[in-house]
């Protein structure tokens, strides 16, 4: 035991965040993301129901699109895989947090339908390239299309939402 | 629904929605396995069809945003997470 953990931590890590100490724990939770890859044919989130429907869990592939919004509220991601640096330090503990996945799809709705109704800005059309935004970090480029890979956090070109 | 029962002490009708995948889950499972009591559970991820769309109805009557775990004490006790001190209260332990 301990290699499937090593070897996560250290790829986490590279990017500038912690994985939880409960070496067991997330060894379960890896094993579990593992499942759900043969399952689904996707790593979804292994706390969080899927329907087998890529387009409809796209935002709970690992790391999902709530991992950094819940580790600056709460110290971890939903599953607890990851922990925040003040947990990884020992200065906050880890506590089952509840899952924000239900409103912040709503919220995105909401949002959607007031664009709809909002005509772009001027300054949208005289973007000399479009702006996309990755959903799992926030990061931002200004290109033709997004990367094949985020250059902060790894996650797909898919995870990329058209933000300007 | 396919419950899956599990025997120990009756500290009231306890039944469990869970994931097979889930850590917070398999934790509250755990925890009443180790205090011996007696319930009921389903893996809602392991569930298909009419079967899923029916449990996922069930779990919503008591807990709108449909999250994993999802433990019900006599029908009325809605502990959403793994939450133990709320757990040994609810359960007498």
């Amino acid at each position: 035991m301990g290699i499937l953990y090593d070897d996560f931590k250290a790829e986490a890590e590279k990017s500038g965040y912690f994985v939880n100490g409960d070496v067991e724990f997330v060894e379960f939770l890896l094993e579990n993301l593992k499942t759900n890859e043969e399952r689904y044919g996707y790593a979804s989130c292994p706390c969080r129901l899927s329907t087998g429907i890529k387009e409809a869990d796209k935002d709970l592939i690992c790391p999902c699109d709530y991992r950094d919004m819940d580790l600056n509220d709460y110290g971890s991601c939903y599953c607890a895989l990851y922990v925040s640096k003040d947990v990884h330090e020992g200065r906050k503990e880890i506590e089952s947090i509840p899952d924000r996945r239900f409103d912040e799809l709503e919220k995105e709705k909401t949002i959607e339908e007031d664009n709809k109704t909002r005509p772009d800005s001027a300054l949208i059309g005289d973007l000399k390239y479009p702006v996309y935004r990755c959903k799992v970090c926030g990061y931002l480029c200004a290109r033709e299309n997004p990367p094949d890979v985020c250059p902060i956090c790894k996650a797909d070109s898919e995870r990329f939402e058209r933000f300007l | 629904m396919n419950l899956t029962h599990v025997d120990g002490e009756n500290k009231g009708e306890v039944l469990l929605f869970a994931l097979s995948t889930c850590g917070w889950c398999k934790k509250v499972k755990d925890f009443l396995m180790n205090n011996n009591v007696e319930f009921d559970f389903i893996y809602v991820d392991l569930t298909s069809g009419d079967e899923r769309n029916e449990t996922v109805k069930e779990v919503q009557k008591y807990n709108e945003k449909i999250s994993f775990p999802t433990l019900v004490i006599n029908g009325e006790t809605v502990l959403i997470g793994f939450k133990e001190n709320e757990m040994k209260e609810a359960l007498n332990l």
